[in-house]
């Protein structure tokens, strides 16, 4: 089978944040980056199905140089080819641009399965997946937390609120966001890091791949004014835990025996 | 300015967010119309016209057809924004109905300033406003962020309306959440276990906390999925919502999924070495230490009272 898998690369999201000279991002000096939370399940996921069904799967992410580090992590996991979507400015593109050039790109490579995250940690639109999926004319689940594939049909479960599934079931060919929890998303180990040095990891220009245009812009980004807030506490653990007893004997019941 | 409101049913019951959704278009001052996919048996209290498709011909799941139903709504009605809920519901259908519409999407919208929906970006710990190039628009409102300050009680005036379209999606059934042996709902005091204890064997300092304290232990969702601790100890959206005289998070960012599950808490105690974690919005003490060397002292201090 033919497999698909996207990823995003954001910063550390304990980073400390701050606007860009735009107004409009976050400055992005300084931060350290990771693969998109939600994504590493939709590589474990891929890597699975392709080894399940002795399949072909490509990584695609979009950005800039720096993330080719991610897709080697991917490569590393088991992807066995890596297309970067080369785009300095990619942070400034909406949902529905970064979906028309994943679409672009795989339109004619008849996919017979394809995966994102269910969303970015940093945008977290929670669009990108869908997005792709209409845009290619495929079905798609979303939020999905139990997978498996048999015979051309998959069976999926997607999380809803309270800790309730749904059962569905697609045939191929389907796309698939994933959520938090859908399987344990393996480490790469260092003969399969070394191994992924040799696969092809190909740039290709974003312009060659975005015939869309963008639905929505952002205006501002802003930092949330604190809201009162609580007390913040910092020093010694031992002076600390002293501290918050006290508070604790005087603004709760909960320590009166 | 009229907004299509998506209300959400599931097995028969209307679920809570169709308030928000009233409350959303009240405060923007918007005319409203409401669709479901329900039953005609229980339905949401809006004042207004309801669109009603029947959920036993349609399913509770079954996206491509419920977007042709919204789509039928749309072309009678013209609004100039399709309102759902940031939801499991409402953001598997939004980009599909956006996507057809041509519309820009604004994904958990957390109030409107100067006209511009904001959401939240990297946690919470940025906000932006964004504005549409298209006239149409599509939002997800983020749980909690609209309420109304008065219940509405009228019924609604109801509409049938039916597509003949397909899926290739087929919906199977619903599997319930399982039980488990802890009920956190009732525990006055919890202490909670998020990712930044470190890993499976620093629970223990975690719930001897819980012990010395005489409550229950709790843990975000990562520390779930990765097994540190069971299922039914989560506590948010997808866990137990949990309302005790005192809440200690530990190690925990406050990503607003945990926050909707803690935040009806009396008092809040949280431990990070993050000053600027989202926790810190909510909680009435935030500790800022590791909790790996702060646990045990506090613990020690406690047994020794
Ligand atoms: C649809 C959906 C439903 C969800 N449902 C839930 C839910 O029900 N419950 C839930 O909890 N989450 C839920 N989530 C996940 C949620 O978005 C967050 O990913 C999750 O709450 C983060 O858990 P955390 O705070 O433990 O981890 P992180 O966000 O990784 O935060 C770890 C924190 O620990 C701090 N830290 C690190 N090291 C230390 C140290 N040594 N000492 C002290 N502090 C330290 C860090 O500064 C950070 O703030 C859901 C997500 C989605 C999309
Ligand atoms: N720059 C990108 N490159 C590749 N995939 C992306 C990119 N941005 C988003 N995605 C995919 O789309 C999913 C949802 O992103 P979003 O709609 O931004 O929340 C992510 O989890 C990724 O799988």
């Amino acid at each position: 089978m033919k497999i698909l898998v996207c990823i995003k690369q954001v910063p550390d999201m304990e980073s400390k944040f701050k606007i860009d000279s735009a107004g409009t991002w976050y400055d992005t000096s300084e931060l350290a980056w990771r693969m998109n939370e939600y994504d590493e399940y939709g590589v474990e996921q891929a890597v699975q199905l392709k080894e399940l069904t002795s399949g072909d799967l490509t990584v695609l992410c979009i950005g800039p140089d720096r993330v080719k580090e991610t897709m080697k992590k991917a490569l590393a996991m088991g992807c066995d080819r890596g297309a970067h979507i080369s785009d300095a400015d990619f942070a400034s593109k909406d949902p529905f641009e970064i979906a028309g050039i994943i679409a672009e790109y795989a339109k004619d490579k008849n996919f017979e399965a394809i995966f994102t995250g269910m969303q970015s940690q940093d945008r977290g639109s929670a669009q990108v997946g869908v997005l792709v999926a209409e845009m290619l004319g495929l079905p798609s689940v979303t939020t999905v937390v139990g997978f498996s594939y048999d015979n051309g049909t998959f069976q999926v479960k997607r999380e809803l609120e309270g800790g309730v599934k749904a059962m569905v079931s697609v045939a191929a060919p389907a796309l698939f966001t994933c959520q938090l929890g859908l399987n344990t998303p393996r480490y790469p180990t260092l003969p399969n890091i070394m191994k992924a040095k040799k696969k092809e990891l190909l740039s290709i220009p974003f312009q060659e791949l975005l015939k869309v245009e963008a639905k929505m812009e952002t205006a501002s980004i802003q930092l949330p004014e604190k809201k009162g807030g609580g007390l913040v506490l910092e020093g010694e653990v031992g002076e600390l835990a002293d501290k918050l007893i006290a508070i604790l004997k005087e603004k709760t019941g909960v320590l009166a025996r | 300015m009229k907004a299509l409101l998506i209300a959400e049913s599931r097995e028969g019951k209307v679920l809570g967010c169709s308030s928000e959704l009233i409350a959303f278009s009240q405060q923007t001052g918007f005319d409203s119309v409401m669709f479901m996919v329900g039953s005609a048996d229980t339905l949401p209290k809006f004042n207004g016209t309801l669109y009603l498709a029947d959920s036993s011909k349609y399913a509770d799941y079954n996206p491509a057809v419920h977007k042709q139903l919204i789509l039928e709504v749309v072309a009678r009605e013209q609004p100039d924004m399709i309102v759902f809920s940031h939801s499991s519901y409402g953001w598997d259908l939004a980009p599909r109905v956006a996507y057809s519409l041509g519309a820009a999407q604004f994904s958990e919208v957390t109030e409107v300033v100067n006209g511009l929906p904001v959401v939240p970006a990297c946690n919470s710990k940025l906000r932006r406003s964004l504005k549409a190039k298209s006239t149409i628009t599509v939002l997800t409102l983020q749980a909690g962020a609209f309420s109304l300050s008065e219940d509405v009680t009228t019924a609604p005036s109801v509409q049938q309306i039916d597509t003949d379209s397909h899926s290739q999606v087929t919906f199977i059934g619903y599997e319930q959440a399982a039980l488990g042996g802890v009920d956190l709902g009732k525990a006055q005091i919890i202490v909670s276990a998020g990712r930044g204890i470190g890993g499976a064997d620093n629970v223990s300092i975690v719930s001897n906390l819980a012990k010395a304290l005489g409550g229950e232990y709790g843990a975000s969702r990562p520390v779930v999925d990765a097994e540190w601790v069971e299922h039914a100890r989560q506590v948010g959206t997808t866990g137990q919502t949990v309302s005790p005289k005192l809440y200690v998070a530990c190690g925990i960012s406050g990503a607003i999924q945990h926050l909707a599950g803690m935040k009806k808490s009396e008092f809040v105690v949280a431990i990070n070495t993050d000053k600027d974690a989202p926790i810190g919005e909510i909680a009435d003490v935030l500790v800022v230490a590791d909790v790996k060397l702060f646990l045990p002292e506090l613990t020690q201090r406690l047994q020794a009272v």
